[in-house]
């Protein structure tokens, strides 16, 4: 640790200290609702607290039934299978679309970019009920409700946002006399884009493709509105779960996606110093 | 200029706008011939990147015609220009190995795998760089990186070969080795280069043929030695190398040679670039180095009375500034030898120079 300046005195070591605890309690407030859920998924009893026995750390006061009960029950199995379906699709349609939409309003000469940009990142700043209301109405002209399709689509404009903001920020340090310099060498517009551009861009892109997902994936509201009980995603079965009941198969379930959250976190880390390596010019 | 039969590269009234209202090129018409190494030089704003940039096809045409080997390339996509070029920031593909960059020109070609390792390999030897070919450009300095970019602009034999600025973000030693680079390629190979400055020196020593841009139109497209010795007007003169400026009226008109009176009583004798008449104000430019302070063994036409104001050490010469009797101030290179004079300040002294090293134009 960095040693304290030598002119500390009561107050300044008091201020320094404090700040740690200050810091610390922050993370806990942050933190411990979502990590206090890991162990209560492992209770033996049906219930959402501590018992005498998981607090003796008694092994037999823990359990993975709940998790069991995730996978023999068919309505959760559905439920991960529409999450997974939905999510993958929507990510990968929001991905394409998103970064068409990116690598368009970066060129110069793109007119109204400010006007644009603002419409397609609306989503993200209108609220999600109004979102959902609109589509709803807009969506039952066409029988989208009730169907796969139509989640898959209102979750893909949901993630759009999100696509263009990663892409975009990717962009803003592209050299375009890198796209000039495939063009001169004879490469079409399309071939010089796909072999120049998107390699160069493709932390922005996978990292907006995972944000896509993951919007898609804890998305409630719309679900609400727009799916039936065939298009049940996981966090629509925990919303009627927490209702219908009351056991710690939802705290499993929580568990669970806290993990994938975890991985899709890490991986964005990952791209991001590959990403710093490229533009650095040294990868390997 | 050259004539129209050996044009390989032709501009004919060429001119672009970016808002209808004012011409970036204006009536631009060049013949480059075929080999040449040709040089557009300018300062910034002055139009010679809109003409580079229209020419590989990245700016469009406001009117007239480019044409290579009797072929219009006006209405040509870029990537079907066959035409190499060499970025200020050198451009190498960050994501590609030195070898994938240069085979990329090669692999759009469709040309057989064999073939572009052999011909990846050929151009790595021609650069010196053999043992590069599987680094990556962010692992290179800055002058290995501007030989990859060259080559990869040679390698798939071009029409025409485009240098923008190519040396702009080198140090001084290493832009000088590149210049020496450039030249030895393009004397092995013999392509035809345009190249776009703004450094004169570069211009100067690289070039067959400058053309000096200035406010959208050429100046004057000659080669570097008549640029030097015999700028058609006072720009080229003022743009191209030192130049020291005398402001006086015309005295009589000989035929090529006119004489003019100073506002300090002399009269000195000049060379006419341009059309000039009798009481016409006029502009004189001589170069510091083609003074010479008396008492000097060179012969002279010219000699004006000066004032010594001060001297600034060098290294290899040594720069004098006088003052004429009007206030005019006069440079003057002087070899760094024995014969340095020395003055100190107020001192008169005589500058003679010669008809031929001084040119007159209309002020």
């Amino acid at each position: 640790m960095r040693e304290l300046p030598a002119y500390y005195g009561f107050w300044h070591y008091l201020g320094h200290y404090g700040l740690r605890v200050l810091v610390a309690l922050v993370l806990a407030f942050l933190m411990l609702p979502i990590l206090i859920i890991i162990p209560l998924s492992f209770n033996v009893e049906p219930y959402f607290s501590f018992t005498e026995g998981m607090l003796r750390l008694d092994p037999d006061a823990y359990s993975t039934r709940w998790y069991e009960q995730v996978f023999n029950d068919p309505r959760w199995i559905l439920s991960i299978k529409n999450s997974f379906i939905v999510g993958i699709a929507a990510a990968t349609l929001s991905t394409v679309l998103g970064t068409i939409a990116a690598v368009g309003l970066a060129s110069p000469v793109m007119p109204f970019k400010r006007l644009i940009t603002a419409l397609l990142l609306s989503p993200m700043i209108v609220p999600v009920i109004i979102i959902a209301a609109g589509m709803f109405f807009f969506y039952t002209r066409f029988n989208l409700v009730g169907s796969h399709l139509g989640l898959i689509l209102a979750h893909a404009a949901l993630g759009i946002p999100f696509v263009i903001i990663t892409v975009t920020a990717t962009l803003t340090g592209f050299d375009r006399s890198l796209y000039h310099a495939a063009i001169g060498m004879g490469a079409s517009p399309l071939k010089a884009f796909w072999d120049i551009v998107i390699p160069l861009i493709r932390p922005g892109v996978i990292s907006g493709g995972l944000f896509a997902f993951v919007t898609s994936f804890d998305e409630v509201v719309v679900v609400l509105f727009l799916a039936g009980p065939a298009q049940r995603t996981i966090p629509r079965q925990m919303f009627s779960g927490l209702r219908e009941q009351i056991n710690p198969t939802i705290l499993a379930v929580a568990t669970m996606l806290i993990l994938i959250s975890i991985a899709l976190l890490v991986t964005l880390e990952l791209l991001r110093r590959r990403s710093e390596r490229i533009r650095m010019g040294t990868s390997a | 200029m050259t004539n129209t039969s050996s044009a390989y590269l032709r501009f004919q009234n060429v001119k672009k706008t970016y808002d209808h209202e004012s011409l970036v090129v204006k009536d631009f018409s060049l013949d480059v011939a075929k080999g040449e190494f040709l040089t557009l030089l300018g300062p910034s704003g002055s139009g010679k990147s809109t003409v580079l940039m229209m020419l590989a096809g990245f700016e469009s045409v406001t009117s007239g015609e480019i044409s290579i080997d009797g072929v219009s390339i006006t209405r040509l996509p870029p990537y079907k220009r066959n035409i190499g070029m060499v970025f200020q920031n050198y451009a190498l593909f960050p994501h590609m190995t030195i070898e994938e960059n240069l085979a990329y020109p090669l692999t759009v070609r469709n040309m057989a795998k064999a073939k572009i390792r052999d011909r990846v390999g050929e151009y790595l030897g021609l650069i010196e760089m053999q043992k590069f070919g599987k680094r990556f450009p962010g692992q290179l300095s800055g002058g290995q990186r501007q030989r990859v970019a060259l080559a990869r602009a040679l390698i798939f034999e071009p029409s025409l070969v485009l240098m923008d600025e190519p040396l702009g973000a080198l140090d001084k030693k290493l832009r000088e080795q590149m210049q020496y680079e450039i030249t030895r390629l393009h004397q092995m190979m013999g392509y035809t280069v345009i190249y776009v400055t703004h450094d004169q020196t570069e211009a100067l020593s690289m070039s067959d043929r400058i053309a000096v841009f200035d406010d959208g139109i050429v100046q004057q497209c000659a080669s570097p030695a008549e640029l030097y010795e015999r700028p058609r007007n006072a720009f080229v003169a003022d743009f191209i190398g030192e130049n020291n400026f005398i402001r006086g009226r015309v005295s009589k008109v000989e035929g090529e040679v006119v004489h003019i009176a100073l506002p300090g009583g002399d009269t000195v004798t000049a060379r006419a670039e341009s059309e000039l008449r009798h009481d016409q104000e006029a502009i004189i430019s001589v170069r510091p180095e083609k003074l010479f302070v008396e008492p000097t063994s060179h012969a002279s036409d010219n000699r004006v009375p000066a004032r010594f104001v001060t001297r600034h050490y060098v290294g290899d010469f040594i720069r004098y500034y006088f003052q004429l009797s009007d206030g005019t101030e006069i440079t003057v290179k002087v070899l760094n030898d024995l014969t340095a004079p020395n003055f100190s300040e107020g001192d008169e002294a005589g500058l003679v120079w010669l008809i031929k090293d001084c040119s007159a134009y209309p002020a």
